[in-house]
């Protein structure tokens, strides 16, 4: 367990040192964050009454989504990971007495902390005090909060299940870009990146729901904003955690087979 | 300009050597695009019009934005991956060859591959012309292929102010991305969605609003002003290039007294 | 033909935390410190010469090598090459020199070198019967052949570094600088690229200044030896001077003297 926990630690620290990198990176999250809101205030002066979210509900999602989108972005590339792979020096990294599936996973995920941690908290503070319909609204109640916290981490750990399926199709497509790059765009995209999964068509919601990508954030933004009742985020959390244990559990397998070809190639 | 033929075709022949992955990004950055503009359709379909302005009206905006961007992007590619070329120390080369610095790092990188995002931009702009009740005369279309030009020239600004910021530090380069990214996004929907200062700001600092806002105005008819003046106004965005390419060489001669 | 006259050139380098705690705090406050690396560093050199550039790693070499391509701007002194100060006229002056990183390639990778070769004669504007004059001669003493006809990327290191070599003599420069011209290749290639060096020195009167960190391509090549440590120039003389002063031993023993004696 400790060398997972170093080499989260490693990858912690390494991302602290950007300073600059994290500065700008508030600058331009509440740059987006502000004019993607400004689009949908002026959708909603159209006709916001009887949607199925609410402006306020939109703020908290939009808001949450800038926060905490190191946590949600599926094309967040580890150069390191795709260039052991492509180079054939893997070996090396299987000399190490580790399981390769979890150290890759604990790496993955420090990096997303790291670009959270510094990143979430001056966000936090300037939104708060926006003026009126661009403001980040406070969580619906503290029951909500709290599943919300819960939702979010597991999120966290359901996007790097999936990105970590990404990386181990590179063994196969012995390519970076290509197909992990439309899995990456489609993944955000029916995740509520780009329009807030309410607000899509009928037709295109029920993709959405179908597939785990809306677990990983659009899920606990909605928790948080109120727009999914408490006793249904519960059942939600559940279902969050199934497939999870799904997505690790292939994620192993596959990690297996592309080894076993690695092994068998002699490369 | 022989040159920089010269090296397009170089580049060219380059990215051929791989061309399965040259197809297959090509159509990834036509894809790409695509998921933002069936968000952009969405909200149209779901919301109806937004202040005024239906889907249609809408799209040529998406469309000459998107348009622009992408030829910025092929053109300027060089610009925009600089951060690489400095960090893999190449940028000295350049300075010990006889020939302009800017111009070779134009020639340094061409995206062949943005010709799918290209595309896209085409097919979004057809579909708007095709379904807009527009008078088109020489005029308005002069005003059209200016606002494309000089939308370019803008992102193209932007790409060169980014890489004159890696002279100085690599770290807070995705500061430019509220530029260019940003840009793009804010501008494919008609400008005055936004907040006041957001119009003002883009349109005198960054001149979005003079390459599309404004002469969009004029080709849709939404204002009764001077269609001439209307045409000319995409032309701001050589006003904004030239302290850009300034910047640039006040950069470049940083660089060559620091040496970072 | 080369005149520095007292170099100077500093640098302001962060300093890196370790730690959580420094890390911390570097977030708010990063102590920078001041590197000098050239301290009044002066020396000539004459046309026709070899000079080899020495000293060990981070004394000011590259710097050097930098300045006096044009590519740095330094902060005190002087330097004049072929009449021209460097990094003032640039663009008529690097039309006269050649340059070779040795740890980079100037060569674009996925195309054949003699494409690469072909879009170098646009850049530096050689006319079509000089070019073609440049090359056969080139093609022949680095016994180029077949091997321009081939992507880069599939070219052994020691192949690239003549091709390398080449690409930067086909504008005939007065002038070539190496920088480590010799690194990671195996010895078959090392000679056949100092044979070159001296071939085309002799025959077409090119200067040569290299830097290189093999002290054998100084025994073969060099008939001016110039030491650099902590940005200072330590040792300017030539090989019969130096091993007059320390004797015999091979190369490497001596150089390992002289950074003893120094210090460095």
């Amino acid at each position: 367990m400790s060398a997972y926990l170093a080499i989260g630690k490693i990858r912690f620290l390494a991302g602290m040192q950007y300073r600059a990198a994290a500065a700008a990176g508030v600058l331009t999250q509440l740059f987006f964050g502000l004019i993607f809101l400004m689009v949908y205030v002026a959708f909603y002066d159209q006709g916001g009454a009887g949607q199925p979210i609410s402006l306020r509900e939109v703020a908290a999602y939009i808001w949450l989504q800038q926060i905490f989108l190191s946590f949600i972005m599926l094309w967040l590339r580890d150069p390191e990971i795709f260039s052991l792979i492509t180079s054939g020096n893997i070996a090396y990294e299987l000399c190490r007495p580790c399981r390769l599936y979890a150290f890759w996973f604990a790496k993955l995920l420090a990096t997303r902390i790291s670009g959270a941690v510094l990143r979430c908290f001056p966000i936090l503070l300037a939104v708060f005090f926006l003026p009126a319909p661009y403001a980040l609204p406070l969580p619906a109640s503290p029951a909500a909060f709290a599943l919300f916290a819960a939702a979010l981490l597991i999120g966290l750990c359901l996007v790097v299940s999936i990105s970590m399926l990404i990386y181990i199709s590179v063994f196969w497509t012995m390519s970076p870009v290509g197909s992990s790059l439309m899995v990456s765009v489609a993944g955000e995209f029916l995740a509520g990146m780009i329009v807030p999964v309410p607000l899509m068509p009928g037709w295109m919601q029920t993709v959405a729901y179908l597939l785990p990508f809306r677990w990983t954030t659009d899920f606990p933004f909605r928790v948080y904003a109120g727009n999914i009742p408490i006793g249904e985020a519960a059942w939600g959390i559940g279902v969050q955690l199934a497939w999870f244990a799904a997505l690790v559990l292939f994620g192993q397998w596959l990690l297996n087979r592309a080894l076993r070809r690695v092994v068998v190639q002699g490369g | 300009m022989r040159l920089y033929v010269r090296y397009l075709s170089l580049l060219f022949r380059s990215q051929m050597q791989y061309p399965s992955s040259f197809w297959l990004l090509c159509f990834g950055q036509f894809f790409i695009p695509f998921t933002v503009f069936a968000g952009f359709y969405f909200l149209f379909e779901r919301f109806g019009e937004v202040r005024g302005w239906t889907f249609y009206e809408a799209a040529l905006c998406f469309g000459v934005v998107h348009l622009a961007f992408s030829i910025a992007e092929c053109f300027a590619r060089g610009f925009d991956a600089f951060s690489s070329l400095v960090a893999a120390g190449d940028f000295d080369r350049l300075l010990v060859r006889p020939r302009s610095v800017a111009l070779q790092v134009l020639g340094s990188k061409f995206e062949f591959t943005r010709f799918g995002r290209l595309l896209q931009g085409f097919a979004v702009l057809g579909i708007a012309i095709g379904n807009l009740q527009v008078e088109w005369n020489a005029v308005k279309a002069a005003t059209l292929a200016f606002m494309v030009i000089g939308g370019a020239l803008v992102f193209a600004g932007i790409f060169i102010l980014a890489a004159t910021m890696c002279f100085w530090t690599v770290q807070a380069l995705e500061v430019a991305n509220i530029f260019t990214d940003g840009g793009r996004e804010m501008a494919q929907y008609p400008l005055h969605l936004y907040e006041r200062w957001v119009l003002v700001f883009f349109t005198f600092v960054i001149p979005f609003g003079a390459v599309s806002y404004w002469p969009l105005l004029s080709v849709l008819g939404k204002t009764d002003g001077n269609g001439l003046l209307y045409m000319v106004m995409p032309l701001a965005s050589v006003l904004f290039l030239l302290p850009c390419l300034a910047a640039w060489s006040f950069g470049v001669r940083h660089y060559r007294s620091t040496g970072s | 033909m080369i005149a520095l006259e007292g170099i100077s050139k500093s640098y302001r380098v962060a300093k890196r935390a370790a730690g959580f705690r420094e890390a911390a705090k570097a977030l708010f406050f990063r102590e920078h410190t001041v590197v000098d690396a050239l301290r009044n560093v002066s020396f000539d050199i004459r046309e026709g010469d070899i000079a080899g550039y020495i000293g060990p790693n981070g004394a000011g070499k590259s710097t050097t090598i930098k300045i006096m391509c044009g590519i740095l701007v330094p902060e005190a002194g002087s330097c004049s090459v072929l009449g021209y100060t460097p990094w003032k006229q640039r663009m008529d002056y690097v039309r006269r020199i050649g340059v070779v990183f040795g740890q980079r390639s100037q060569l674009w990778w996925d195309v054949p070198v003699i494409d690469s070769f072909e879009m170098l004669r646009h850049i530096y504007k050689i006319p079509p019967a000089d070019y073609q004059r440049t090359l056969a001669l080139l093609t022949e003493t680095l016994d180029l052949g077949d091997i321009v006809r081939t992507p880069v990327r599939q070219l052994s290191l020691g192949q690239r570094m003549r091709c390398e070599i080449a690409a930067s003599l086909l504008h005939e420069p007065r002038i070539l600088f190496l920088d480590e011209p010799t690194i990671g290749l195996d010895a078959a290639s090392k000679i056949a690229v100092r044979d070159f060096i001296k071939t085309i020195n002799r025959e077409k009167g090119v200067t040569v200044i290299l830097t290189t960190h093999d002290m054998s391509d100084i025994e073969a090549l060099a008939n001016r030896i110039l030491l650099i440590g902590k940005g200072t120039l330590l040792y300017d003389g030539d090989l019969p001077d130096l091993r007059s002063r320390y004797g015999n031993d091979p190369m490497d023993g001596l150089i390992l003297r002289l950074y003893r004696e120094h210090q460095i």
